[in-house]
């Protein structure tokens, strides 16, 4: 298998091990000669391939090990087994050569200085990442630029509204150009206008540079607006991991129609085709078994004076749900 | 198609020209200390009444020893009642340039996620603190100045320094800074290996505060408690910068003690060194 990946892992695994302790006064003293301990399973065993310039989504429930993995990758935790190189390195090594071709931006973590402007902390930044003069400058006008945030780079960052923050957190998490960038929750509580300004600048990013970026979220229309690839993992195991496009494929059962026509018709008379969602005597809404879909629209059409037509997979958020209760559904 | 499709060249491509690394440390040590005194700056008010707070206690030291060196016709142990004074308003600055990085904070700089912030960042966080806090060190100093004027006006020391005797002192004030900085980083990191760490911090700073020349002139202090205090790093850290001011010190002591700065200082970064490698394998291991 080649090795120019930028991710690629093998049977990466971390377990933790967790002390438990009843709750009670004599539980509370026997854990002073004994303490128990359980092994929490978070990453159990994934195999990653990511190549340069991809962005990924990487989608889970609370708990499933996105953090985890992101930490493994970005070389904050060490794997408990398995093998990981990012870029060519092991990121566990934290060598100074990886941390300064990536990038981790947490959205609930802060790198600005919170009294200073944020001008103060790029020329922080400048000074960790040892750039030279001209590309730091470079660089940050870019990104100023691109993130529209020359009305607010000199004001201190305490002044600043979350969604001014997060944009001025991302530029600084970029001024060193990394190569790879792991996403936590970047647009976690912004409001819908800074969430879509952070997903046309990531997007731009990602063409410009060729940067690869792997992004956590729970808002659908980051992954919809950002990843051609998501990878979906639950209980620490990988789920899915291809084509955003595949996964309805994969874990919706059903697809949407919704049919206009020309003449009115029996409202009731439209459950015969499948379920329905919403109806009136012109227009439904019906949820049809994917299996079925041909069949049901060639009917609809030889039934009925149609006037328009469409066919639609699940919202991804849904599908994605539907994926997390496949993966809990007894086998 | 991926985005590599749509660019030129990516930015493996375009390899960074790095600055040196002296030049990358002197620009980071410059731009942490003027980022820092910025910092101070916006809180000017509270760094005055935290330092008048601080008075209090040496004040009280220096009121009680007065009083006593007055009782007993005039000097205790060859300190006169002016030498006091001096050792006690010098003790003011002294005590500021050893405000450091508290080994308490490391608990909430774990908890809040700030130390993983700082581990993805391609420099050793120790360089966080010790320019930071040396930023804070200058609007320390120059805060200082006032307050050691009305002092000496209240309290009329008697202070007569060599020039040598202000170098040395002005060297020593931040080899204590560096010495307490690193030894206190060094109790720090046990917070990564237990979460009983209270008590062993109390412990520290109790030892400290008598051996290190804080509560009492180390001069004063039993011979057993001075000779026990050389193997420890704690008098390089208060009394020894305090002496070579004020003195009695000798030209040959002042040399020592600079050089025993020296020697505790290499000893405390190896230390750190070694036990810093520790604290991240644990902590890479267990939280993250």
């Amino acid at each position: 298998m080649p090795s120019d990946a930028a991710v690629i892992t093998t049977g990466l695994r971390k377990v933790f091990r967790v002390p438990v302790r009843e709750a009670g006064l004599a539980a509370a003293t026997r854990s002073l000669v004994r303490r128990e301990h359980r092994d929490v399973v978070a990453v159990g065993g994934v195999d990653l391939r990511i190549e340069p310039g991809e962005v990924v989504g990487f989608l889970g429930p609370n708990g499933a090990g996105k953090t985890t993995t992101l930490k493994m990758l970005s070389g904050l935790l060490h794997p408990t087994s398995g093998t990981v190189r990012v870029l060519g390195h092991e990121p566990f090594r934290r060598e100074r050569d990886y941390l300064r071709r990536m990038t981790l931006v947490m959205g609930n973590r802060n790198q600005l200085q919170w009294d200073l402007p944020a001008l103060d902390s790029f020329e922080l930044s400048r000074a960790i990442y040892r750039l030279p003069e001209d590309l730091f400058l470079r660089q940050r006008d870019e990104l100023i630029d691109l993130l529209d945030l020359g009305a607010l780079v000199d004001k201190p960052v305490r002044n600043l509204s979350l969604g001014e923050r997060m944009k001025a957190e991302i530029a600084n998490s970029l001024l060193h150009r990394p190569e790879i960038l792991f996403l936590d929750e970047p647009t976690l509580g912004l409001d819908v206008t800074m969430q879509r300004r952070i997903r046309s600048f990531l997007a731009d990013y990602n063409r410009r540079h060729g940067a690869s970026v792997m992004l956590t979220t729970h808002y659908m229309a980051d992954v919809e607006a950002l990843c051609k690839r998501v990878i979906v993992i639950h209980h620490g195991a990988i789920l899915f991991d291809g084509a955003l496009t595949d996964l309805s494929e994969q874990f919706a059962a059903h697809k949407t129609l919704v049919v206009t026509l020309e003449r009115p018709t029996d409202p009731s008379s439209w459950s015969r085709y499948g379920d329905v969602v919403a109806s009136t005597p012109t227009r439904a809404t019906l949820r049809v078994g994917r299996e079925a879909t041909a069949a049901v629209v060639a009917s609809i059409l030889s039934d009925h004076d149609v006037r328009d037509l469409t066919v639609e997979d699940p919202p991804i958020d849904e599908v994605i749900e539907l994926a997390f209760a496949s993966a809990e559904a007894p086998s | 198609m991926t985005a590599t499709d749509t660019v030129a060249t990516t930015l493996a491509d375009r390899p960074i020209d790095y600055e040196p690394t002296w030049r990358a440390y002197i620009r980071l040590y410059g731009t942490l200390m003027r980022t820092s005194i910025a910092q101070q700056f916006q809180y000017r008010t509270a760094n005055y009444l935290y330092m008048i707070g601080m008075i209090a206690e040496p004040v009280v030291y220096l009121v009680v020893w007065q009083t006593i060196a007055e009782a007993q016709g005039g000097e205790v142990g060859g300190y006169t009642a002016g030498t006091f004074a001096a050792y006690y308003i010098v003790w003011t600055l002294v005590r500021n340039m050893n405000i450091v990085f508290t080994p308490f904070g490391w608990e909430e700089r774990i908890r809040e996620g700030q130390l993983s912030a700082q581990l993805v960042l391609p420099v050793h966080p120790i360089h966080y603190d010790l320019g930071s806090f040396a930023g804070w060190k200058v609007v320390v100093i120059a805060l200082w100045l006032p307050i050691a004027g009305v002092l000496a006006l209240v309290f009329r020391p008697t202070l007569d320094p060599t020039a040598g005797q202000i170098v040395a002192f002005a060297v020593a004030i931040w080899g204590a800074y560096l010495i307490r900085s690193l030894f206190l980083w060094l109790l720090g990191m046990l917070t990564f290996f237990t979460t009983r760490v209270t008590a062993i911090f109390e412990a520290y700073f109790a030892a400290e505060l008598l051996l290190s020349g804080r509560l009492i002139p180390m001069a004063l202090m039993p011979e057993w408690v001075q000779t026990l205090a050389m193997f420890l790093p704690f008098e390089s850290t208060f009394g020894f910068p305090i002496t070579a001011l004020v003195g009695p010190i000798t030209q040959e002591e002042l040399v020592v003690g600079l050089l025993l700065q020296l020697f505790w200082i290499v000893v405390g970064a190896v230390a750190v060194r070694f036990a810093w490698r520790g604290a991240v394998k644990h902590y890479t291991a267990v939280s993250g």
